[in-house]
């Protein structure tokens, strides 16, 4: 969907983990930059009819980009700066109930 | 909370009212926290700017560039600045309730300064909830925060300096653009010349939109005005964008298309703190009411920027100085004298900014058919209520967006209607017949934005209060 362009700068590259597969990113990326850089076009499916849906806004307004990441669900990708190792499954549907300890 | 006050000022948001509001306090010698969500200061209008490259910056231009001294500035002044950190609740008493790495805390100040800036209009379009439609702004956010752009072909479709600013800085990184499409009506061209002598009290905004203009035709991208029935094709993603331009059907194939029908208070503090909000019937939008230092109907609590009326980034400056030096008056560090002294540049360079606006908001006015979704178009992408359910509640008897929220769940998910506020507001005025004034808008409740329940846990130690009935 998206791609880097050359910024005349060189950027660390770092590792995570999409739905299983590693993903290249770079440093100071947001979590919702670096799906759309690694091609991700479907970033979650919607609760009330599984609708297929992806950022509106990259700037925390619209809520679209939700994805589950670490465990935690319902992240806003583009709040969030990615780290190595980061691990991230996209949402198909409504939140699961979580376990209590 | 304790009655004890924590500062003297609280501000909310570092985009250049913010910034300049927290520097403006701290040099008047005022106790001043500053808190914004993002991990670095500048806003939108100038994410990132402190740490991009000259490359980048170039591609971005002086008027992005215009943000790097005031977040120098901002950083050696005595304020204290919390980045990552988001307000989920004020309370009337304008006791701050935020979180910062998944804990809550509390802040208190006498006056507060909203500096939470603006949101894209929505444009609810068939299609418009597919994956590769964005607001324009969303891929300048891109630009400026990664260096990213679309890899494939892009559309522009809506209206506004932004959508002309956002092509040609994609065009200058390399992007293609397969079309831009104009929808403001004809007339607005002709109802915006009355306010053209105003204009050219700024004159380098005009010589701006002309060199858009022309740089974006010399590129020979395909230009298509007065552009109705939009509609956008695809399955999974999106494919294409059709519409009617001058007495013809086109289509234009595109996987991006980015849409932008101007930007919009963003009044979630203000209506949470049930402020007196207008209809403002030039910008189609709610605007709190304030008064000349941003000062809204709570006592303290002031609005400054964007989000109190749409006037941009240097006119967001001078206000955020301004509602400061008000703040300070208010608190006795200034007298009257040198409240009006220290802010007469700013208000100076206020009026002058301002007098672009009449020009602008005519000339961008949306077009009527934004705002009147067809029965089948999903007005709250959240909760996927179409247009025509909330045409039904309004035959049903529903009077208002809380009504349908109720009855539909319209504009209760979690972007707490941010998005379809605006849109329902005036598909329920058109729908029963009243001025969009007395339809209101949804009631805001904390927290601002979802927060998980085991943030509030650092907080039990605090005596915590509960927010407005």
């Amino acid at each position: 969907m998206f791609k880097a362009i050359d910024t005349g700068k060189q950027r660390k590259v770092i590792t995570l983990r999409v739905e299983g597969h590693d993903v290249c990113a770079y440093e100071g990326d947001t979590l919702a930059i670096a799906l759309l850089n690694a091609d991700v076009v479907v970033f979650r499916r919607t609760p009330v009819s599984g609708q297929s849906r992806a950022p509106l806004c990259l700037m925390g307004i619209c809520f679209d980009c939700l994805v589950e990441v670490d465990g935690r669900q319902n992240v806003q990708a583009c709040m969030l700066e990615v780290q190595p190792g980061m691990q991230v499954c996209l949402q198909k549907g409504a939140r699961r109930p979580e376990e209590v300890a | 909370m304790s009655e004890a006050f924590t500062h003297d000022l609280i501000v909310i948001g570092a985009g250049p009212a913010g910034m300049s509001a927290a520097i403006t306090a701290a040099s008047i010698g005022m106790k001043t926290a500053l808190l914004d969500e993002q991990p670095r200061a500048g806003g939108q209008i100038y994410r990132n700017v402190s740490e991009v490259g000259p490359k980048i910056g170039a591609l971005l231009g002086q008027d992005y560039l215009h943000g790097r001294p005031l977040v120098d500035k901002l950083s050696r002044s005595a304020a204290e600045v919390r980045h990552g950190v988001l307000v989920w609740d004020v309370n009337r008493d304008l006791a701050i309730t935020a979180m910062q790495e998944g804990r809550s805390f509390q802040l208190r100040a006498p006056q507060l300064i909203a500096a939470t800036g603006a949101l894209e209009r929505a444009s609810p379009i068939p299609g418009w909830t597919l994956p590769g439609v964005m607001n324009a702004g969303a891929a300048q956010i891109a630009l400026k925060s990664s260096a990213s752009i679309p890899a494939g072909p892009i559309v522009l479709a809506g209206g506004g300096p932004l959508l002309l600013l956002v092509a040609c800085q994609l065009l200058d990184a390399g992007a293609t653009i397969a079309g831009i499409v104009e929808t403001a009506p004809r007339a607005n061209r002709w109802a915006a010349i009355r306010h053209l002598p105003a204009a050219l009290g700024a004159p380098s905004y005009l010589v701006k939109g002309l060199k858009m203009v022309r740089r974006l035709r010399a590129a020979g991208i395909p230009w298509f005005t007065q552009a109705t029935e939009l509609v956008i094709e695809g399955r999974e993603c999106a494919q294409a964008l059709r519409f009617h331009s001058a007495g013809r059907e086109c289509r234009l194939e595109a996987g991006i298309v980015l849409l932008h029908h101007g930007v919009i208070p963003n009044t979630q503090l203000s209506r949470l703190l049930r402020t007196e909000h207008v209809w403002d019937t030039k910008q189609l939008a709610w605007a709190p009411r304030v008064d000349g230092w941003g000062q809204t109907s709570l006592s303290g609590f002031r609005i400054a920027g964007d989000g109190a009326s749409i006037a941009g980034a240097l006119a967001a400056e001078n206000s955020g100085a301004i509602a400061a030096i008000g703040a300070a008056f208010a608190l006795g560090h200034l007298d009257s004298v040198e409240r009006d002294q220290r802010s007469s540049a700013a208000r100076r360079d206020l009026a002058r900014q301002l007098s672009i606006r009449p020009f602008l908001d005519t000339l961008y006015r949306p077009p009527e058919w934004i705002n009147k979704p067809a029965d089948a178009t999903v007005v709250c992408r959240c909760e996927e209520v179409t247009a025509g359910r909330v045409r039904e509640m309004a035959r049903l008897g529903c009077q208002g967006p809380n009504q349908t929220k109720f009855l539909s769940r319209c504009g209760m998910g979690p972007c707490q209607g941010r998005i379809c506020g605006g849109v329902v507001t005036q598909v329920l005025a058109e729908a029963l017949g009243k001025p969009p004034a007395e339809i209101g808008s949804y009631r805001i409740r904390a927290p601002l934005k979802p927060i998980p329940m085991e943030s509030l846990a650092a907080l039990s130690h605090t005596q915590f209060k509960g927010n407005n009935p």
